[in-house]
Formats: structure tokens, sequence, C-alpha cells
């Protein structure tokens, strides 16, 4: 292993920074973790919840980690000591590439964690992910959510490939675009539904082999989906896509219709989160409430039901 | 539209014996036997019958035979009556041929032409009565080199070891899924796994929550491509995580657990909703290449703080050893290979009976690649498929195997017959059902003993061997295949097998 690892090499939250921000001390004081509902980030203006890069030194209760120079391991061996300090929040500067950010911070009883990302991480962010909120301030890579079981990823940018893949819960946001194949074989149980809202647009095979969960594309950008094969093998849960698609974009195993009452209740709120999240797209709310969607879902349960000679 | 396929099995009940208590009728889940009121007697129909043998071994009388059908076509070496029935079946359905339980192809069965060593005048045999035989061996990754600090008593190892799991008899059991097969048969597995000091095998299943603390320790938790079940709490429970790339009874292709066998508890297990398929997509749709399985076994090192081994499931096919040999560089500290003969509880039958290769010819020629890599103490390697007995057990890590899976015949022992309607979900024996009627037929307390009773069977039989040997820990056999010799193979068979022929 190379580089220091010593405790003088984090910044630990000074006594001051037990000081924290309402949104952010439920987290942190042992009460588990909140309902998904309550999982807001600050209010605009909050600066404490979000800090540019200049600033984040000052942030308040959160321990700095400079990513730079570190390998994947190395950075989350420091941030497992803090979380194993008590550390409800940790912010990642200058990340390169790290893979699997909050992937090694899992204990029983672990209260759920904020860590804010500067730069870009790498591939399987929040792999695993157990319950904790991850902000990144900037794009991400491949793999991010995958297998997630709880807890939030938000991406101030855009995404690679298999995005949400496997994803059994929580929920991931994305500002822009998301590479291929976003939330593969994304699954549900009873009221763990992961929820991925998308900004931008998504390319090929979207929601491949879906069995659960939502999918919203809300294609900021007016740029039309391109993605094609979108719900190949989907035998659950529902993608809505803001604008239209053409029926040649669709695997054989999804159909297509317009979104009923309960769905329109359902957007409304999931673009109330998403323009909470990326407060400077607040303008859009209007323009997107009005819009029109539509929504995909399975033909069958059992896609593949019939295939066998018992 | 009538069926022109034939039974395949022939009810004969002896009506002397039979005093119609309708046991039988009870017993058959496939609906053979029936009470005709009319005739005041027991009716058979044949065409239902799997030849599972449970009416027979609970009729009280012992009035039931059942046996292979006397009638059949005219004999043919081209097309046998299997080829024809399976046709048939097609031509009445338009469907894939599902079948269970590993191949029953006759092809070659290395293990029967392979003879082991002993002892004689120059060195001395060991009687495992009297003298420590050690059995135990530890999968994981060993160092290239072992450094010791110190003097006297006061020396430690100053290597890091990556974690190693310690296994007693070098046998774990395979993995069956909570789904495809019962709850009692997969807990039965569990407890006999903690009573004897080994493992079994979660398959992509996931682990029933109240299993974890209890039977967690002896679980290697499988993390497959329908990703079902897995969450932090899974992974960390268990002693060590198994990514499943491939399964020797259907290389290449996934699997679908048909929604008639996802119960409620199944689907809470699995974490999907109750009554849909479970489908897992052939490949691990984040894996397409070697760097990509570095990647998620790295990711699982990571959500188990580095403590657990991990390993990497691969069915035995062409050219795996140049596989094997990216994934232990990738970073698996464990690589299991399952052959041609492995069982399953659903494939298409012509995958599972013409993909892959025997795990015989498998297990030596990735043993020799790895170690002609400098690279065989990297993982562990377990082999799977067809392993019958302690003779097969030995002979497996003469050829270069760490341990090996048994899977049929765990099952075997639990009261399997091979009837290979494993996908019905309608077995008789209560092990590949979701039933609760027929699950009920297994008492994991029963059922246990019957497993760990096997496994120290075959222990004891494997220490006699090895003491024949002059060997006295089973550690000492591992690619010694100075210890074997082939019998009645040719030239290429002995080469592959890195073995000399009898006498020689």
């Amino acid at each position: 292993m190379t580089g220091p690892r010593n405790p003088s090499d984090i910044d630990h939250p000074s006594s001051a920074d037990q000081k924290l921000p309402s949104h952010l001390s439920a987290r942190t004081a042992g009460q588990g973790i909140p309902d998904e509902g309550s999982l807001e980030r600050s209010d605009p203006g909050d600066e404490a919840a979000s800090p540019t890069a200049e600033t984040s030194n000052q942030v308040c209760g959160g321990a700095v980690v400079d990513a730079t120079g570190l390998k994947t391991k190395e950075l989350s061996d420091r941030l497992r000591d803090l979380m194993l300090a008590g550390t409800g929040r940790m912010i990642v500067k200058n990340a390169c590439g790290q893979r699997y950010i909050g992937t090694r911070l899992y204990r029983p009883g672990q209260a759920s964690l904020q860590i804010e990302i500067f730069g870009t991480p790498g591939n399987d962010l929040g792999a695993f992910l157990s319950g904790h909120r991850i902000l990144v301030h900037g794009n991400v890579q491949d793999g991010v959510g995958n297998t997630m079981d709880r807890g939030e990823i938000v991406v101030e940018g855009r995404a690679g490939d298999v995005l949400g893949m496997s994803m059994r819960g929580g929920r991931i946001f994305v500002r822009d675009g998301v590479g291929y194949r976003t939330a593969l074989h994304m699954k549900e149980y009873l009221d763990q539904k992961p929820v991925v809202v998308i900004g931008g647009t998504a390319q090929d095979f979207l929601g491949e082999y879906m069995a659960g969960g939502i999918v919203l594309v809300l294609d900021l950008g007016n740029r039309g989906h391109q993605s094609n094969f979108i719900g190949t093998g989907m035998h659950g849960g529902a993608i809505f896509l803001r604008g239209s698609v053409n029926l040649t974009q669709l695997g054989k195993e999804v159909e297509i219709s317009d979104p009923g009452e309960e769905d329109h209740a359902l957007l409304e709120n999931l673009i109330h989160e998403f323009l909470i999240r990326f407060p400077e797209l607040a303008a859009r709310q209007e323009e997107l409430q009005k819009s029109q969607f539509v929504k995909l879902t399975p033909v069958s349960k059992r896609p593949y039901g019939k295939m066998y000679a018992y | 539209m009538k069926s022109f396929i034939p039974p395949e099995f022939q009810v004969y009940r002896d009506e002397d014996r039979c005093d119609q208590c309708r046991g039988c009728e009870r017993q058959c889940s496939f609906g053979v036997h029936s009470y005709d009121q009319d005739r005041d007697s027991i009716i058979s129909d044949e065409s239902k019958c799997a030849g599972c043998q449970r009416c027979v071994i609970f009729c009280p009388m012992d009035a039931l035979t059942i046996r292979p059908s006397p009638s059949s076509y005219r004999p043919n070496s081209s097309w046998t009556r299997e080829k024809m029935d399976d046709l048939k079946k097609q031509a009445e359905t338009g469907g894939v041929i599902l079948t269970g339980c590993g191949s029953d192809k006759p092809f070659r069965i290395y293990w029967d032409h392979m003879v082991l060593n002993a002892s004689q005048v120059t060195n001395p045999s060991i009687d495992p009565l009297r003298e420590p035989m050690e059995l135990r061996t530890f999968l994981g990754p060993k160092p290239d080199f072992l450094k010791i600090s110190g003097e006297g008593k006061d020396v430690a190892i100053e290597t890091e070891i990556g974690p190693n799991v310690v296994v007693e008899a070098s046998i774990l059991f395979s993995a069956m899924s909570y789904g495809a097969i019962s709850y009692q048969a997969f807990k039965s597995l569990a407890m006999a796994a903690c009573d004897f000091g080994t493992f079994f095998n979660t398959g992509e299943g996931g682990l029933p929550k109240e299993l974890r603390s209890d039977y967690g320790r002896c679980a290697v938790v499988q993390v497959a491509s329908g990703r079902y079940g897995i969450d932090a709490e899974y992974l960390n429970c268990a002693a060590a995580v198994e990514i499943k790339v491939g399964q020797g009874a259907k290389p290449g292709i996934g699997g679908h657990l048909p929604a008639e066998k996802v119960s409620s508890l199944v689907a809470e297990t699995r974490m999907i909703p109750e009554g849909t398929d479970a489908i897992s997509p052939a490949p691990h749709h984040d894996i397409y290449s070697i760097e990509d399985l570095s990647m998620l076994i790295y990711a699982l090192k990571e959500a188990t703080n580095y403590e657990k081994p991990i390993s990497v499931k691969i069915a035995a096919v062409h050219n795996f050893a140049a596989i094997a040999s990216g994934i232990v560089r990738a970073g698996a500290d464990i690589i299991a290979i399952d052959g041609l003969r492995g069982g399953t509880g659903a494939a298409p039958k012509t995958i599972r009976d013409n993909v892959g290769i025997p795990i015989e010819l498998a297990i030596s020629s990735v043993d020799r690649r790895l170690r002609d890599e400098g690279i065989r103490n990297s993982c562990s390697l377990l082999a799977a498929g067809g392993i019958r007995c302690s003779g097969d057990v030995i002979k497996a890590i003469a050829l270069g195997a760490d341990g090996v899976y048994i899977g049929t015949a765990a099952l075997i022992a639990m009261g399997c017959t091979l009837c290979q309607k494993c996908y019905t979900g309608r077995c008789n024996w209560g092990i590949c059902t979701q039933d609760p009627r027929l699950a009920g037929r297994i008492n994991p307390h029963i059922a246990s003993r019957r497993l760990t009773n096997l496994l120290r069977a075959w222990s004891a039989e494997i220490k006699e061997m090895l003491g024949g040997m002059g060997i006295n820990a089973i550690e000492s056999l591992r690619g010694n295949r100075d210890h074997l010799r082939g019998v009645g193979l040719y030239e290429w068979e002995l080469d592959v097998l890195g073995i000399k022929g009898a006498g020689e």
C-alpha cells in the first residue's frame, strides 16, 4: 500500500462541527434512516449544504478528504475510518476515478451518512449502497448504484452506462443524460421501490429486463428520445418518458399508454423531488408539470412463460 | 391434442398385497394413483409417472413396483426412444424441452478410469484409526512468500494473508437456491454444513433473513446475474461470497425460476413480487470482460471490507483454463469449476446434454495452467459436477482441486431419486418444490443428519485411502498426480489428465 494513512491526513470534524444544519443532523444523531420523503437536499441558499470546491474546507459538519493521488482502496479506507470515528458527513475533494465510493460504508445499525463528492468518481459509485446519501458535483462513470439497496445518489452532471443496474431500493437523480442499459433488471419488493429520475435522455436498452421500480426520463434538453430497444425483456415496474416515443424504439415486451391519474400524482411528486435537488432548474417547473408523458409497462409479468414444454 | 408419447414407466400393483389404503394416492403429486369407486380398486395412470419411487418406498404393504415400461418402439440406435419422445413432445407443445438434474448421457466418466496408488513395502501406509489424519483445507489466497519475524517462541507471520475459510474434509455443498429447492431442504443443507464444519452455498436465491444469524457463518452466498436477494447484510453475514458466472448444467445461459415456484417467502427472500418469473439473464450485464469481472470482485471485497474470500464459479467449457487464469488475475480468491454432469433444478435439455466438458479433464487442465503461470497459490480451486463418492473426491484432489462441491449427492442423501422432474415443482420427496404439503415431507433435523452422516462416512473413507497411500494430510495429495493411473484411456486423455497409464 502506498500513501500515508494517519489521522492527520483527514480533517476530522471539530466540536463546532456538531452544529449541523437541521436537515443533516437528523441523519447523524443515531435516529436511523429517515424515510425517503424526508431525504431532501437543503434549501438553496443554505451554504453549508452546497459548498463549492473553493469553500469546502470551511464547510460545517463535514470531514474533508482530499482524494488527489489516492487509490480506490486508500480512499475507501479513509472513508471507513471516518465512519468508524462517528463522522456523519464526508466531503471528498478531487475525486478522480476512484471506484466504489460508499460501498465500504456498511456496518449493522449504521445511520445514514452524507457523502459529498467533488470531481469525477469512478465506476460503481454507491454499489450495494445501504442507506447513505451521495451527492456528486460533477459527472459520474459506469455502474452508479449497482445493486443498490437503500439511500440516494444525486448527480449534478451526466452518468455513464448501467446506472441503477439491479437496484432494489433507494433513489437516483441525474441532472443530465445517462448511458446505455440504465435501470437494467431493476426490481422491487412491496414498498421497496427503486426510483431513477433522469434530467436528460437515456441511450439504448433503457429498462432492459426491468422487473420493478420507476424510471422517469425528463428530456430537459427537448432533444427527443433517441434510445432504441427500450424495455426489452421488461416484466415489471414502469418507465415514464416526457414527450413521445416512436413504437419502433420499444422492445416487444412493453406496451405504451397514457399515464393515469395516479401516475400524474406520482410524476408531479417526482418532478418536485427532482427540482428540489437541482434548484437551478426550478424555472422549468411549470413546463414540466404541463408536459405530456408516455408510460411504458410490461405486456406480461411472465415474458417467457410459454417458452417451455413441460 | 392427443399425446402420442407412450408411458415411460409401468406401475405394477400386487393386488393380493394391496389393502387399498390409498397411501400411494396421497404420496404421488403427479396424480398417478387414484381410487375408482365403481370398480372399487386403485387405478394407475402410468403416463404421469416420473419413476421417482416415492409410492414404492411408502407403500406399507410393499405392493407396488415401478419399472421402465417394457413396451417399446422398434429398437433403433439412432432414433432412440428418448429422441423420439422428446421430438413428439415438441411437436405437441412447440416448447423448449426442460429437464432437471445432471446430464444422464453416457459421456465417459473419467473417475471410473482412474485408479489410486497404495503403499507396499517401501513406504509404510498409515492407519487412520490410530494416527492423526488431517482432512482440513483452507480455501482462499496463499501468499507468494511468507515472511516471519522474531526468534525462539516469539515468532509472528509478517506477511499479510488474504481471507481464508476452513473446510473440514474438503467437501462443500453446491449452490442450490431457495426457490429451486424447498425451504426445508435448504435449511437441512445449512444445518448440516454448520454441524459438520463445512459450507453450504445459497445459490442465487438469497438467504432468508431468519437463517442469517444461525447459518450465515457456514454460508457461501452467491451473487448471480439476477442479483436476487442481495443486500449488504446478506454479503456480510456469510463466510464467503461467490460470483456465479456459469453452471455446468447450463453453461452460457441464464435461468428462469417459473412464477409457480415464486411463493410469498421465496418472493421475500429474492425481493421480487410474488407470482412473477425470476429471470436470471445469461450474462452479468456489468461483466463483459476480465476487467469488468475484476470490478465486481473488488466491489464485493469493498462491500465485505476485504474480510471474505471472493469465489468465481464458471462452467467448464473449451479454453476455460485461460479464462480461469484471467479470473485469478482479476482478484478471485477461489475458483469453482462446474463440469458437464453438474446438476440443475431446470435447464433446457439440449444445453444440459450438449454443452461443456467433463470436470475431471477440467480440473487437471486448470491446475496445470495456473501452476505453469506461477499463480496457483493465489486462489483455491473447487471442483463440482458429478462427484458421486469419496473415491471421486480424492481423485479430484489428486488431480489438483483444493476441494469439491457436492450437489446431487447431497440431494440423494435427502431422498432424491433423480427422476429429473425438478422443473415441475412437484417433487414428491419435498426437495424441489414450494408446495408446503410436499416440502413438509422433509424434516430438517432428520435430513441434516442424513447429510452429516454422509460427510462423516466419506471422511472416514478418504482417511483410509489417504492412509493407504502413506499420506496423512489431504493437502499433501493436492495435485499429486503420481498417485493416479489411467485404465482404458487414450493417450490424449492421459495427457490432458496429466497421469500415466496403469502399469507405467
